[in-house]
């Protein structure tokens, strides 16, 4: 790719960026978000066109117009947001939009046999544990990662995108990807590989090509470079410190959580414990130990079988987000896009709308000025980076996003925070800042509840980490003594 | 290259008015007559209750659902509010009986009307989680089957009601005069409900969650938002808009029949579609909706106007309403990042 620009209104995204790809090579592309990594490769894709500059491949100059044209060509993607078709089959799921067919006279029909066939030696070929026959709906976030990978790999494709593939995967799945994709090098496949995690690049690329700010910064041998080196270039300037200092204080007991099991009995049983103020509580595990659904029904987003939760030694009944937020609770939840945001609304009212009634005057009206006076205060503090309140959320990179939705419940001035993976998606510099936020909270007084899959956050960040397995929880972890070995354990003791 | 990106933008952004406009030069061009105070006030006389009931529709639309049940619900109150206004001297009146009320009264019993088969819908979609076209669609169908019984009942017979009396049709024909202009009632009501509205979507709590609600339903749940309880004031205050409408129909031609209002939700849903709402909800203004409306105004008046075969009118309003959502389309699609 050579040269290549391209701008949406009022951005810049790609800046005369080229890439050179070598064959049967892993090509990791970093950056921190907004950096322009999925807009290059949405380029290469055909779901966007260039404003300038050419792609060859093998050397000839090709034009990609749509993803049709990509996967003729040998492209093939897996992309950041997964977008199964839930109610149809996983092998329908795999080969959709080139099922094998039979012809019969003029008519040509669908071959299930086939099809079924050849998804069986798919995943053989590929060691993945897939029920063809089973939804894509039904599967976990991981398994339809992994059915994803199957499908771009089943393209037989000469370059493979992979944008942040690993993001739902366990430690095991992601070694299992890297074997696939040592096969897939060996044949001669090369890679496209984006992803934060700087210990997978480090693991498995053979040159990394760094962003920043749409422009780029340079290609080097992964050989040459280390997570300081690469963290510095995304940044464009040294991090000494990847945690802030904790000076937060934990006070009294604020909620006490017992007994706690969903109405759903797959989800979580028996959960136990207490939160003090100005304490943060971190929660670790693997995807799929019922951590997010545990927030949620705190939250009053499912219904509970039996338990009890007791705010400030009140036993309270939380039916719905509305109860919880006036207990003065908040959630920020783990799925940005789907729950949190309003891609079409302004900063402004992302931000107040969990407010409203408090700047309502006369039980009419709406106090618009105070509350552009409040919520600028708190864009500010939260430094947000936003040409304008009325600019629309979506224009934002993936980490102001995340501020914004933190300032939204700052505002409703809550005195218990549920972070579901608050950094998850987000680039390095912005999570610095997103932790020092944590923290500031939690000095204030607030108590946190933050979940976690990285565990050097929860080690970096968290007073106590409780750590959770299939729905269970498996113990609490000092924070200070705590190791990941230890966390480790504790989320796997029930699997295998 | 800047400046045609900025063309380009103006032009998407603006993209209904100009159309509006558009088609206003070229009728003129045609016959320049048509450039007239009388057309102005005819065109606004007659799409007034238009713009209410599709002001009615957009609640709906932006917050992400959709209702059918307008049209059917301007013949229920059409009928209603002329059924208990007829001039005592008619002779074939639907309530022999029935005392001279006060205008007031009639109107207010068939927005009510309006306003609880508008709820009826909210609580169908809130507490069912029925998917709205589906629960609009059952009442729809469900509330022409009452106004029918209600029309067919002794000794109406399913008769058209008519000699309404004057106080009530002045709601719809009448107009007071300002200097040597005569403004229309009907026109001065759909304003003030135009404002309101606007007042409404902009400025009120209700209105910012009927965006956010249509833009991520779950983000606003999330938010602590009563999803269930919004959707109920909403698709009430659609219900009345609607119910108000009909009364106003009623009052603007004299009559009612059970047919009164059929197929109106389509009109609505277009006019409030080509004015840039979206039927994927979260997104519509109150000017939007408003030229959508006179859009179709302008080709019904202006077309018959110069004489184009009716026919060719509905071929063109069917262009506009595809052309305007390709339109759109591309204006989101292309900022998609």
């Amino acid at each position: 790719m050579n040269h290549i620009s391209k701008s949406f209104p009022g951005v810049q995204a790609l800046d005369d960026v080229s890439l050179r790809v070598r064959p049967g090579t892993v090509h990791a592309l970093m950056g921190e978000n907004g950096a322009g990594k999925s807009t290059l490769m949405k380029c290469l894709f055909g779901l966007y066109r260039p404003d300038a500059g050419e792609i060859r491949i093998d050397g000839r100059p090709v034009h990609i117009r749509d993803s049709r044209d990509a996967l003729r060509l040998g492209i093939s993607m897996i992309h950041q947001e997964l977008l199964p078709v839930p109610h149809r089959s996983v092998m329908e799921n795999i080969w959709l939009g080139r099922f094998p067919v039979r012809r019969l006279g003029p008519l040509s029909f669908v071959d299930h046999k086939r099809m079924r066939w050849e998804t069986v030696q798919l995943l053989e070929r590929l060691g993945i544990d897939l029920d063809p026959d089973a939804p894509a709906g039904s599967l976990s976030v991981s398994k339809t990662q992994l059915m994803e990978i199957a499908k771009a790999v089943s393209y037989d494709a000469r370059i493979i995108v992979m944008d942040e593939p690993t993001s739902s995967l366990t430690e095991n799945e992601t070694a299992h990807l890297f074997r696939i994709i040592r096969d897939l090098k060996r044949n001669g496949t090369s890679i496209l590989y984006i992803s934060h995690k700087m210990d997978e690049i480090l693991q498995i690329a053979d040159e990394v090509t760094i962003l920043r700010d749409g422009r780029l910064v340079g290609t080097w041998p992964a050989s040459e470079l280390t997570t300081d080196l690469i963290i510095s270039r995304m940044v464009g300037r040294e991090l000494s410190q990847r945690f802030p200092k904790r000076d937060n204080q934990p006070g009294e007991i604020v909620l006490e959580v017992e007994g706690l099991t969903a109405a759903d009995r797959k989800s979580f049983r028996n959960v136990s414990f207490t939160l003090r103020r100005g304490e943060i509580l971190g929660i670790g595990g693997l995807v799929g130990s019922r951590r997010t659904e545990l927030v949620e029904a705190l939250f009053g987003l499912r219904p509970l079988a039996s338990g009890t939760i007791r705010i400030r030694g009140q036993a309270v009944h939380i039916r719905s987000p509305a109860d919880a937020k006036l207990l003065k609770m908040a959630l920020l939840t783990e799925e940005r896009r789907a729950t949190g945001i309003f891609p079409m609304l302004s900063v402004f009212d992302n931000t107040w709308i969990s407010c409203l009634s408090r700047f309502e005057r006369a039980g009419v009206w709406l106090d618009e000025k105070t509350g552009r006076k409040a919520v600028g205060t708190l864009i500010e503090t939260l430094r947000v980076k936003t040409p304008s309140l009325r600019t629309k959320i979506r224009d934002l990179s993936g980490g102001n996003q995340q501020k914004v939705l933190l300032a939204r419940w700052l505002l409703t001035e809550p005195d218990i925070l549920l972070l579901d993976e608050p950094t998850r998606g987000i680039d390095v510099g912005a999570k610095y800042e997103i932790y020092s936020l944590i923290v500031e909270l939690a000095r204030q007084g607030k108590a946190v509840i933050m979940i976690s899959s990285e565990m050097p956050e929860l080690l970096g960040m968290a007073d106590r980490i409780m750590v959770m397995c299939d729905g269970r929880v498996t113990g609490i972890l000092d924070g200070r003594t705590a190791t990941e070995e230890a966390i480790m354990r504790l989320a796997t003791q029930f699997s295998d | 290259m800047n400046r045609i990106r900025n063309v380009q933008d103006f032009v998407s952004e603006y993209a209904i008015y100009i159309v509006l406009f558009a088609l206003v030069a070229a009728i003129a061009a045609y016959d320049p007559h048509f450039l007239s105070l009388t057309t102005l006030r005819d065109l606004l006389l007659q799409n007034s209750t238009r713009a209410i009931i599709a002001l009615g529709a957009a609640f709906v639309l932006i917050s992400g659902g959709v209702d059918l049940s307008a049209g059917r619900v301007v013949g229920l109150t059409a009928v209603l509010s002329a059924s208990m206004l007829q001039a005592e001297d008619y002779p074939r009146r639907f309530f022999p009986d029935l005392p001279q009320l006060p205008v007031w009264l009639p109107v207010a019993i068939a927005v009510a009307a309006g306003l609880l088969v508008g709820l009826l819908n909210g609580w169908i979609v809130a507490r069912f989680r029925v998917p709205p076209f589906i629960a609009t669609l059952g009442t729809m169908v469900a509330v022409y089957g009452a106004n029918s019984i209600y029309f067919d009942m002794e000794p109406n017979d399913s008769q058209p009601i008519g000699g309404l009396r004057d106080d009530f049709t002045a709601l719809g024909t009448g107009s007071f005069a300002v200097g040597p202009y005569s403004i229309p009632y009907l026109v001065v009501t759909a304003v003030a409900v135009s404002a309101l509205v606007w007042v409404v979507f902009n400025k009120t709590r209700l209105g910012k969650n009927m965006y956010a609600i249509g833009g991520n339903p779950q983000a606003a749940r999330v938010s602590g938002i009563r999803v269930g309880a919004n959707l109920l004031a909403i698709y009430a205050i659609a219900g009345a808009l609607y119910g108000l409408g009909g009364v106003l129909e009623a009052a603007r031609t004299g009559g009612a029949t059970n047919n009164y209002g059929n197929m109106y939700e389509l009109d609505a849903i277009a006019a409030c579609v080509v004015g840039g709402v979206s039927t994927s909800g979260g997104i519509g203004t109150v000017p939007g909706v408003l030229a959508g409306v006179l859009i179709f105004g302008v080709i019904n008046y202006g077309l018959t106007f110069i004489g184009v075969n009716p026919y060719w009118q509905l071929i063109l309003k069917g262009l506009i309403i595809v052309f305007a959502v390709a339109v759109d389309m591309r204006k989101y699609a292309n900022r998609q990042a």
